[in-house]
C-alpha cells in the first residue's frame, strides 16, 4: 500500500547543487530512489550524482515528479515550497532547519487548499524500506518489516529504528516530523495513514517536550487504532522555559511536559519506554 | 527572542495600539523633569515584577528620583536591572487580557481573551476565556472582533476601541513573526479609553535574520551559551557535573533523561549537529570545557556525523587541551568500528550501546 509515497515516486530536489542536496541526492539514489531532477536557479545543465539540473521546478515537470526534498537556505524555504506546489507537486518535504514558524503556517495551509502533503521542516523524512527513502536517515540501519515510526527527531529515530533492525525485526514506514513548533504532517497524520496500511503491523511514537500533538495522538490512538502502538518521550528531564535543541522541545507555562505525554500514552493503553533501547522487546 | 516592555511598547505605538506616554533610563541623568504622577518599571524579562519591588510609583520629583537611584542596578527576581520605563500613571477602572499567540495543536494563530486580565491567564476560569483561532491564509477579520466584544460583554463605545485595535495587533503578530503578543492588562483608564499597561511579545528566533532592528543576542541566555549559539551549536547549561556531547537534539535529550534516570546530573545539552567534521567536535570540547564538568559523556549515533570523525575530533581535542576529566565514549552507527579503532589507539575504550556509557559515567561523577 502507498503509504504518501512508494517504489514508483518520482523525486526531485530543490536545492541539489547545495553541500546537503549533493550528499543526499547521491545517498537516495543507492537506497534505490528514484530521483529524476533537481533544480538551483542558474546552474541548468549541470548535473549532481548523474541528475540533471535545472533552474526551475517548471523546466523539470516534463519528468513528471511525484515528490520533492527542500533544501535551501530559510529565507528561500517559502518561494521553494510555492514554486512546488504551483508546479503541482502533491508531496513537499523540508530539510532545511531554522525556516520561522509563520513561513510554515503559511506553506503548511496552502498546501492543504492544494491538497498536498507537507512534511518538515527540520525533519529527516520518509523511509519505506525495499520502497524509497525521501531525505537523510542513514541508508544502513533498515530491514523491511511491519513496524511504522513516527518521530519528531533524527538521530533518536535512527537509535530506535537501528535497535528495531538488530533485534530482528523490519520497518514499513519511517516518518520524521521534525522539532518544529509548526510541522507538516504530525503524529495523527502519520497514524492514520500506518492505521490503514497493510503492511504495518505494529507502530512506533517517538515523541518529545513541547507542544500538545503527542496528548491528541494518544487519544486517536484510544479511539481508532487496534494495532499495538509503543511510544517513548524524550525531555523527561528538560527544564521548563529552556528549548532543547529542537525550536519545538520547549516546556511553556506547564505546557508540553513528558509526564502530561506519558501519562496521555499510558492512558490510552500504549506503554511508553523509559529507554529508547527498550522498545524493541516491547514490541514482541 | 523575549522583548522588553518599552520595545513591545515601541511596536505597538508604531501600529497605532494606544500605549502610555512614558521614556526609558539608564541613568539618574536621564530623567526628565516632574509634571504628572508617574509609574517606574524595571525592564526586566521575568513575570511578577510588582510583587517583587520592581515598580514604583512617585507623585513628586523627590520620589521619582529615589525609585529611579533605588531600581537602576538592583535585582528583580534575580536579574540586575539596567533600564527603566517611566510612564504616565493611569487611572484603572477595568483590566482585561488580549493575546495573539500559536496554538500549536491548530498549528494556527489563536486570539486569547478575558475580562479577567492582570493576572495570569492560566489562572482565570476556562469560561471566562474567549479563544479564537485564526486561519494564518484569511487573517485577522472584523467577524472576530464582534464575536470577541459580545462575549466580553462590551457597550458600543469599548466594542469600538477594542475592534480598532484588535486588527493592529494581528498586524504585529505577523509583521514581526511572533510567537505571543500579550498585552495584560489592557486597561479601561479613568477618560474612557482602553491602553496597553503591559506588552509581552516573543519573537520567532529563527525570524531574526529579517528583523536586524533587534539585537541576536537573547538577553536570557548565560554568556556560554551565547558563545556557543554564535558558533552554531544547540547548547543549554544545565546545574549537574556530567558534560554531555551527543548529536541531534531528540538523542541529546534521551542521553540526558538516561542520565537523571541514573541519578546523574548532566551539566549542558549540546548537540554537534549533522556536520561531519572534526573541528565542530573539538569546539563542542571547548564549550562544554568551560563549563566545568566533573565527566564528560559522548553519545553519538553516526549517520550523517560519522563515528570516526568524531573520535578523531575527540583525539585531537584531549591533546588540544589536556582534558583531565574522565571520559566516557559510546560510538554506535556509520564508521564505528574505524571509530573505535582511532578510540583505541589513544587509550579511550569505547561502548557501542548507550546504556552501559550512562552507567559508567555515573560510576565516575559519583566516585570521583
Amino acid at each position: 500500500m502507498k503509504v504518501i509515497v512508494d517504489e514508483n515516486s518520482k523525486v526531485i530536489v530543490q536545492g541539489i547543487t547545495g553541500h546537503q542536496g549533493m550528499f543526499h541526492s547521491g545517498e537516495m539514489l543507492k537506497f534505490g530512489t528514484k530521483v529524476v531532477g533537481g533544480t538551483s536557479p542558474g546552474k541548468s545543465g549541470q548535473n549532481v550524482n548523474g541528475i540533471p539540473v535545472f533552474d526551475n521546478v517548471s523546466d523539470l515537470m516534463h519528468l513528471n515528479p511525484d515528490a520533492t526534498m527542500i533544501s535551501v537556505a530559510p529565507p528561500f524555504v517559502k518561494d521553494a515550497a510555492y514554486e512546488a506546489l504551483d508546479a503541482g507537486i502533491k508531496v513537499v518535504y523540508i530539510l532545511t532547519e531554522h525556516v520561522p514558524f509563520h513561513d510554515t503556517m503559511e506553506i503548511l495551509y496552502n498546501a492543504r487548499r492544494k491538497g498536498a502533503w507537507l512534511l518538515g521542516p527540520n525533519g529527516p523524512g520518509i523511509t519505506r524500506p525495499g520502497k524509497v527513502k525521501i531525505g537523510i536517515m542513514p541508508n544502513t540501519i533498515f530491514k523491511k518489516g511491519d513496524v511504522a515510526v513516527a518521530s519528531r527527531s533524527g538521530t533518536l529515530t535512527y537509535e530506535i529504528v537501528n535497535a528495531i533492525t538488530l533485534d530482528g525485526m523490519g520497518e514499513s514506514t519511517v516518518i520524521g516530523l521534525g522539532g518544529d513548533p509548526v510541522p507538516g504532517m504530525d503524529f495523527i497524520d502519520a497514524l492514520e495513514l500506518f492505521n490503514a496500511d497493510e503492511d504495518t503491523k505494529k507502530i512506533v511514537v517517538v515523541g518529545e517536550i513541547g507542544g500538545s500533538n503527542e496528548e491528541r495522538a494518544a487519544e486517536y490512538i484510544r479511539k481508532n487504532v487496534r494495532k499495538k502502538v509503543v511510544a517513548y518521550i524524550a525531555g523527561r528531564s528538560a527544564p521548563p522555559g529552556k528549548r532543547m535543541g529542537h525550536a519545538g522541545a520547549i516546556i511553556e507555562r506547564g505546557v508540553g511536559t513528558a509526564e502530561s505525554k506519558i501519562k496521555a500514552f499510558e492512558e490510552a493503553g500504549v506503554r511508553v519506554a523509559e529507554y529508547p533501547i527498550d522498545i524493541p522487546k516491547m514490541l514482541e | 527572542m523575549n522583548l522588553y516592555e518599552y520595545q513591545g511598547k515601541e511596536i505597538f505605538r508604531k501600529f497605532q495600539i494606544p500605549v502610555p506616554d512614558g521614556y526609558v533610563v539608564s541613568s539618574p541623568s536621564e530623567v526628565k523633569s516632574y509634571t504628572s504622577p508617574v509609574v517606574v518599571k524595571s525592564q526586566v524579562l521575568i513575570g511578577g515584577r510588582g510583587k517583587s519591588g520592581g515598580i514604583k510609583f512617585a507623585k513628586d520629583q523627590a520620589t521619582l528620583g529615589n525609585a529611579v537611584k533605588e531600581l537602576l542596578g538592583s535585582k528583580v527576581r534575580g536579574l540586575t536591572v539596567s533600564k527603566l520605563l517611566i510612564e504616565q500613571m493611569l487611572d484603572i477602572r477595568k483590566e482585561f487580557y488580549l493575546s495573539i499567540t500559536l496554538n500549536r495543536t491548530e498549528r494556527k494563530p489563536m486570539l486569547i481573551a478575558s475580562v479577567a486580565g492582570g493576572v495570569e491567564i492560566e489562572s482565570v476560569p476556562e469560561t471566562e476565556i474567549f479563544r479564537k483561532s485564526i486561519d494564518p491564509i484569511v487573517g485577522y477579520s472584523d467577524f472576530i472582533g464582534r464575536q470577541l466584544t459580545k462575549f466580553m460583554k462590551f457597550d458600543a463605545q469599548l466594542a469600538k476601541q477594542l475592534r480598532a485595535i484588535l486588527p493592529k495587533l494581528y498586524q504585529v503578530f505577523e509583521k514581526y513573526d511572533c510567537e505571543l503578543v500579550e498585552i495584560n492588562p489592557l486597561v479601561l483608564n479613568g477618560d474612557g479609553k482602553l491602553i496597553a499597561a503591559d506588552s509581552k511579545v516573543i519573537i520567532d528566533s529563527d525570524s531574526l535574520y529579517r528583523h536586524q532592528e533587534f539585537p541576536k543576542e537573547d538577553p536570557e541566555r548565560t554568556p556560554l551559551e551565547l558563545e556557543a549559539q554564535s558558533k552554531g551549536y544547540s547548547f543549554v547549561e544545565l546545574e549537574g557535573v556530567i558534560g554531555v556531547i551527543a548529536n541531534g537534539a531528540g538523542l541529546t535529550m534521551a542521553t540526558l533523561d538516561a542520565l537523571l534516570l541514573h541519578k546523574g546530573k548532566p551539566r549542558n545539552f549540546l548537540d554537534l549537529g549533522g556536520t561531519d567534521s572534526t573541528d565542530i567536535v573539538v569546539e563542542a570540547f571547548d564549550l562544554v570545557l568551560k563549563a566545568n564538568p566533573k565527566v564528560i559523556l559522548v553519545n553519538i549515533f553516526g549517520g550523517v556525523t560519522k563515528c570516526d570523525t568524531v573520535a578523531a575530533g575527540i583525539v585531537e581535542a584531549k591533546k588540544k587541551y589536556g582534558i583531565k576529566q574522565q571520559l566516557v565514549v559510546r560510538l554506535s552507527g556509520v564508521r564505528e568500528t574505524e571509530g573505535r579503532e582511532i578510540l583505541k589507539q589513544n587509550g579511550i575504550v569505547a561502548f557501542s550501546e548507550m546504556m552501559p556509557a550512562v552507567e559508567k559515567v555515573v560510576s565516575f561523577a559519583g566516585g570521583a
